[in-house]
């Protein structure tokens, strides 16, 4: 009587796009208080199936069963009553509300038309005590960790009592140590009669705490497999459709010359006065992938901003290539061959409501051959697009025409690498540059600074991956609040380790704080 | 192919939420004007309806003439917000362009006859090109909201140019500005041949020369590009080394020169319009923003929505002979302009019956060699 224990069935679901089919004949089946994870690359229709779940999408074919009985959803307060929760990858919080408040959002208890906050409050209590998460109901939302905000998404699901939970990459924005955290709690939720669907592409995590495994690829379903039997190796030869080397060869090389040093780099929080770098000395050379590692919100988005002009700097001098670049322009900084992968793609990589074309040319608009006496030269753009698309395998609907806005994660990060490295860069600044993205695409990037280094090219990654910071680089810089407290090589050093130096536990020999 | 009909497909889709809105504004005046007197209402909407062409070319003539300073102040907005900034403060920009172009007029008239008026429009330009400098300058490196520095410059500007008139151009029977010299007026260039309106002049192709000169410079220009990529997303701006700030500035320069030129154009026309000293802020100002809401920011689209105003604006004159009052036109003006706000909800609907259909059809004859 297996059947019965399903709690959601989504059957031969077909949902498609322009130019697209993003679901082709999906079917999911969720078991009463397992932990499913689905997997797939990007764009493989994770998000689609989800949405059609969640009531965001109508679904061409197919049909959803609930309990075993089919239901149609209209729109995400369908699913809510179906007892459907989700907690989507960039969360979906009232900055200036306390955690409460928005907890309580949407369904607030109220008598007379005043709010009845007390009731909820001590809801709100009975539940975080009941699964350990750790909040406090008074905080501004804005003034609280990532972590916190996730624990706030989770209990807003458990206010609600759904009993279907969906994680959208719960883990792309936490801390090791908060994932590990984040895993106990799904599993305490599955202990307490709750269904959790996991979506990630991370298949240590699968392996950690999920049952069974669902897998897609371009957009139709490949498995379901049960996790215990099945080895890493297998599922992501499913998601990706071939072997994916886990280990990266790097041959050894001879340094040259020092392409960049950084001298006593201070940048200042203009409000509170402290140093967010605080007197930040190294030096990358050719041939080398220097790795700057640490939690996020030690300074690296500030480091990056003063390296590459974005922020000015309060004390010390960057080198570059033998020149001083401590206070030129962004722009000239580019000219002289400092490329950069921005942190955040959609704030600062790319254009959103350009085109795929007009944003491959964002840092070289004004050049020969893609303008000339201040014109613009779409011929000569959209070849250069055609050029980069292909040779960077960048996938979209509409070729170079396609709004930058509508392509899928993993593509629009590999147009702004395409974009930096066809730059042909002396240095190439990457920040977090596989974010997000799934295994194949992480793959492929690694393999491209790789590529770079091997060139002779020297490449500064930023990362909070310690697996990534660990197989890719050549050396590694911890920054902790702001400072350099170890500079070290990847093969005389452990994870564990590494992690103490991050969580400022150890310091390096000379880099005590004086 | 397909790419191609794509882009057709595109530009007719960016259309007919206007259209739409338009038809809305129409039923919603015919509404009214039934309220008011149901015996002639037909008759009424009838009348706006033909708008311009009630009397031929000569009503075109007119058509031409009132729409050439609100297709301007129309790219003054419309550009400033394709760039990222709202400026509210066409009026002023208009203004000071206005009082430029007619101090200039009426004081220099030792300038050549040959390019008095031409004198004029440059002056009317930088004037409102100053006008625009100042909330474009407190925007970019004070941080101040130009939404309200440049309502507020409407009013400075309002002032100063009424006490400008009465200091240097003053008629004191008529309290308004003194006539210009014939010479700046703007020539006619034979208009006024093919459209017999007594105040028709070139001010429309001068209109139309910068409905162009706009259009290729947001489209085909790295000035263009820089400009809407900072407004758009400002920090990919920074990002891609583009100094944001001094585009703010110079975005803000040129949409107050578009203004101005406009105020230029509306009184160097030789129409016997002089500017009143009045403490009234010009609605060309505003009928701008009605104008680039209409034509959805695009120099073409302002183009039309410019033409479409004026020439309903023709029809509201010509209901008064039905003893209706002209005010029922700005009625109409204005639902349509409420209506154009419901245009994205028109055009992703629109879209999505589109490509459904699309979709159906693809089905049914599978294309070959499409590959994704």
């Amino acid at each position: 009587m297996r059947f019965l224990d399903y709690i959601i069935e989504m059957l031969h679901i077909t949902k498609t796009f322009p130019g697209i089919v993003a679901n082709d004949d999906i079917t999911l089946q969720l078991r009463k208080g397992e932990i499913h994870a689905l997997l797939g690359e990007n764009g493989a229709g994770k998000s689609t199936l989800m949405s059609v779940l969640f009531g965001l999408y109508q679904p061409e074919q197919g049909k959803i069963l609930i309990s075993g009985s089919e239901v149609k959803i209209r729109n995400p307060n369908d699913a809510n009553r179906y007892g459907i929760g989700m907690v989507h990858q960039h969360f979906k919080l009232v900055h200036n509300f306390t955690v409460l408040e928005n907890i309580v959002l949407g369904v607030e208890s109220t008598r007379n038309g005043f709010l009845e906050m007390q009731e909820a409050r001590d809801k709100v209590m009975e539940l975080s005590g009941r699964y350990h998460l750790k909040i406090d109901p008074d905080a501004i939302i804005s003034e609280i960790t990532v972590g916190m905000q996730q624990r706030v998404e989770i209990l807003k699901m458990l206010y609600r009592e759904n009993q279907i939970l969906i994680f959208d990459e719960p883990t792309a924005v936490l801390t090791p140590q908060e994932i590990i955290e984040l895993m106990k709690i799904m599993r305490e939720l599955v202990e307490e009669g709750k269904s959790v669907l996991f979506i990630t592409h991370k298949l240590n995590e699968i392996k950690e705490v999920a049952d069974r495994c669902t897998i897609l690829r371009k957009g139709k379903k490949i498995a379901t497999v049960l996790v215990s039997e099945t080895s890493k190796e297998e599922m992501s030869r499913l998601m990706v459709g071939r072997s994916i080397n886990f280990n990266i060869e790097k041959p050894t090389l001879e340094l040259g010359n020092e392409v960049l040093r950084a001298d006593g780099l201070t940048v200042r929080d203009p409000r509170s006065g402290k140093n967010w770098v605080d007197h930040v000395s190294f030096s990358v050379n050719q041939g080398e992938i220097v790795c700057v590692a640490g939690i996020d919100g030690n300074g690296q988005s500030q480091l990056v901003y003063a390296l590459t002009g974005l922020l000015p700097l309060d004390e010390g001098k960057i080198t570059f290539c033998q020149q001083d670049i401590s206070h030129m322009s962004t722009k000239k900084r580019g000219a002289l061959g400092l490329a950069h992968i921005p942190e955040d793609r959609h704030k600062h990589g790319l254009v959103l409501d350009y085109r795929l074309d007009e944003n491959l040319i964002l840092q070289n608009y004004d050049q020969e051959p893609f303008s000339s006496h201040g014109f613009l030269r779409f011929a000569d753009i959209h070849r250069y697009a055609e050029h980069l698309i292909e040779q960077y395998d960048i996938r979209s609907a509409l070729g170079g025409e396609t709004l930058a806005r509508s392509m899928s994660g993993g593509n629009q990060q590999k147009a702004i690498l395409a974009r930096e490295i066809d730059r042909n860069p002396e240095l190439l600044i990457a920040v977090q540059p596989t974010r997000g993205l799934d295994v194949g695409a992480i793959e492929y990037i690694h393999q491209q600074l790789l590529a770079q280094r091997n060139a002779g090219k020297a490449v500064l990654l930023v990362s909070l991956e310690l697996d990534e910071v660990m197989d890719v680089s050549d050396r590694i810089i911890v920054l902790y609040e702001g400072r350099v407290v170890a500079d070290l090589q990847p093969d005389q050093v452990t994870i564990e380790e590494l992690g103490l130096y991050m969580s400022g536990s150890k310091v390096g020999d000379g880099f005590e704080k004086k | 192919m397909a790419l191609k009909r794509n882009r057709w497909m595109k530009s007719i889709l960016s259309v007919i939420p206007s259209l739409l809105a338009i038809v809305a504004g129409f039923l919603l005046g015919f509404l009214i004007l039934i309220i008011v007197n149901p015996n002639q209402a037909l008759e009424g909407i009838a009348i706006i309806l033909k708008g311009g062409l009630n009397k031929g070319m000569t009503g075109m003539g007119q058509v031409l003439y009132f729409a050439t300073p609100i297709m301007m102040t129309g790219l003054a907005v419309g550009f400033a917000f394709k760039t990222g900034l709202f400026n509210i403060g066409a009026s002023g920009q208009f203004t000071m362009g206005a009082f430029a172009a007619i101090y200039v007029g009426v004081t220099m008239k030792w300038l050549p006859t040959s390019i008095h008026w031409l004198i004029a429009i440059l002056a009317a330009m930088v004037a409102g090109a100053i006008w625009g400098f100042l909330p474009g300058f407190l925007k970019a490196y004070r941080n101040v909201n130009e939404v309200i520095t440049s309502i507020m410059m409407n009013y400075i500007g309002m002032s100063a140019v009424n006490i400008m008139i009465r200091a240097t151009v003053y008629n004191k029977l008529k309290n308004e500005s003194l006539p210009v010299a014939a010479a700046a007026n703007i020539p006619k260039w034979g208009l006024n041949q093919i459209f017999p309106y007594p105040s028709m002049n070139g001010g429309i192709l001068i209109a139309v020369l910068f409905v162009i000169i706009i259009y290729i410079v947001l489209e085909k220009t790295t000035f263009g590009y820089e400009l809407k990529a900072c407004g758009l997303n400002k920090d990919a701006g920074l990002y891609a080394g583009i100094n944001a700030k001094r585009n703010m500035v110079y975005s803000m320069m040129i949409s107050g020169a578009l203004a101005g030129i406009g105020g230029g154009l509306l009184y160097l026309s030789g129409s016997g319009k002089y500017m009143k000293v009045i403490d009234i802020i010009a609605t060309e100002g505003f009928d701008g923003i009605s104008v680039s809401l209409l034509g959805m920011s695009h120099p073409i689209g302002i183009l039309f929505a410019g033409i479409f105003i004026a020439y309903i604006k023709v029809g509201g004159f010509n209901l008064q002979l039905l003893n209706y009052d002209q005010e029922i036109i700005n009625i109409i003006t204005a639902a349509i302009i409420y209506f154009s706000a419901f245009a994205l909800l028109f055009r992703s609907r629109i879209q999505g019956f589109l490509t459904r259909r699309e979709q159906t059809k693809a089905d049914e004859e599978p294309e070959v060699g499409e590959s994704q």
